[in-house]
């Protein structure tokens, strides 16, 4: 299928297609940097380490974090969930998170619900929001960490990021925010939001290749948190012990430096855009969809009533067609790439009562337009009035 | 040009030199990234050289985002 014939609602999974700096970004990288980032002292590889560092610097300026040093690159955010919750949490600490997580979180924390680490997993209402009052109850003595994540992949719910982080400060327990869905989407001050780990990824809304993500770390963090991964960093060489010092500790080996390449050209993008005005372009195509979608007979949608607590992931279910047909027949019959299942989150199909079958995921990004939100509509009106016809985007 | 007239800065990292170059670049402190003379530290890393005379400007703008492991006359 050409590209053009496409219509692409699986931003929520990767953002496609990238801005044009990203690619070039990255081709630039391949044809003339190319070397080793600061593993050598030769200008190439200084060059290299030097267009990591611009991501860095890219990312803190994004996030409202003031030092650079503090953002740590991994391969995504499910590394980087990884790396906090084995290198933080240990036996005997009580940690609480949301039911509305990814298994990103729920699966790295069971593993550690077995090696004697006490979960405890608020409830969400069936529109996916939380009441933060319920997470002030769960908290007891030995509650270490607070893991929420900033939307939801499947509804697309914004989660009370703010008033959940003045709970944490409150008393004194680290707040990690998972924001793979949000960051590039939604505004994120770490400070404000008394945010003490932020896990992101680069290849959703930040508009970065594939295998690109970190975190940003809060002050004094680095001496409780031990490394997932132990290795060379071209920095105290002399030593066979690990370095102390950000972000050194937690990035061995050699990075994914073409691709962070990529990944600090897609902030850039975002930046210049604005990121208001990335969101509002969203929202209205979000708010264009769901009314739209509420007006079909046989459709069901979830998620908040109200769309300003939520980003642009629709998630909906059709009377007459199970989610995969659903997904294949749009795909098949209209060029809709679309995501049908549970999107590795069982436990917010639980909460919103679409498990196990699931629900069909509209993911929208800035790269949508009205008129594909429109052509995507006719679809599903198409496929519940069982009128289905072989038609394509590009010769509507 | 004798050597007295440059002083080099160390640092914990390339990252962290790195981090120092945009701090310089920003006070318009003129430097070169270079990298670590093998008579001042065995670390295969890169530091900043810097003329003499910027010692305690450079010094001065740095202290406030990234922590210097020494500074040396070349």
């Amino acid at each position: 299928m050409h590209p053009e014939n496409i219509v692409y609602f699986d931003n929520a999974a990767t953002s496609w297609p990238k801005p044009q700096e990203t690619m070039d970004a990255m081709y630039l990288f391949a044809a003339h940097t190319g070397a080793n980032p600061g593993r050598s002292g030769h200008s190439l590889s200084v060059q290299a380490a030097r267009e990591v560092m611009d991501t860095r610097e890219a990312l803190a300026e994004l996030l409202c974090v003031q030092d650079m040093l503090r953002i740590i690159f991994t391969r995504n955010a499910t590394e980087s969930l990884n790396l906090v919750f084995k290198g933080l949490l240990h036996k005997g600490d009580h940690v609480i998170t949301s039911s509305m997580e990814h298994n990103s979180v729920m699966r790295p924390l069971r593993g550690l619900e077995s090696q004697g680490v006490k979960l405890s997993v608020v409830q969400c209402a069936p529109t996916g929001e939380l009441d933060p009052g319920d997470i002030r109850a769960a908290i007891m003595r030995g509650t270490r960490m607070i893991v929420l994540t900033h939307a939801s992949n499947v509804t697309g719910t914004l989660m009370p990021v703010s008033e959940v982080g003045s709970i944490a400060r409150e008393h004194g327990i680290v707040f990690c925010v998972d924001a793979a869905q949000t960051a590039g989407s939604v505004p994120i001050d770490v400070q404000s939001m008394n945010i003490d780990i932020l896990v992101f990824t680069g290849h959703k809304a930040l508009f970065g290749p594939q295998g690109t993500g970190g975190l940003y770390l809060g002050p004094g963090l680095e001496h409780e948190l031990t490394p997932l991964v132990m290795g060379g960093t071209g920095s105290l060489s002399e030593f066979e012990k690990q370095p102390d010092f950000l972000p050194d500790k937690y990035e061995s080996g050699t990075p994914n430096a073409m691709g962070l390449a990529g990944l600090g050209a897609g902030v850039r993008f975002l930046q210049r855009q604005g990121l208001a005005s990335v969101r509002a372009r969203e929202e209205e195509l979000k708010e264009q969809l769901i009314e739209g979608l509420r007006n079909i007979r046989g459709v069901h949608v979830y998620g908040p009533k109200d769309m300003a607590r939520s980003i642009a992931n629709v998630s909906f279910t059709m009377e007459s067609t199970s989610p995969s047909e659903v997904t294949l027949a749009l795909d098949e019959f209209y060029g809709i790439m679309s995501r049908p299942g549970l999107h590795c989150a069982p436990s917010a199909h639980r909460t919103i009562g679409t498990f196990p079958g699931g629900t069909v995921r509209f993911s929208l990004g800035y790269f949508n337009t009205s008129d594909q939100v429109s052509y995507a509509l006719q679809a599903v009106s198409d496929l519940c009035a069982g009128t289905l016809e072989k038609r394509s985007w590009k010769s509507r | 040009m004798s050597g007295a007239e440059y002083q080099v800065i160390l640092f914990d990292s390339v990252n962290a030199a790195l981090l120092a170059e945009k701090l310089l670049k920003r006070e318009g402190i003129p430097f070169k990234v270079i990298p670590v003379p093998r008579h001042l530290s065995s670390d295969c890393g890169v530091c900043i050289r810097i003329p003499a005379h910027e010692r305690e400007r450079a010094k001065h703008s740095l202290a406030k985002g990234v922590h210097i492991q020494g500074i040396h006359a070349l």
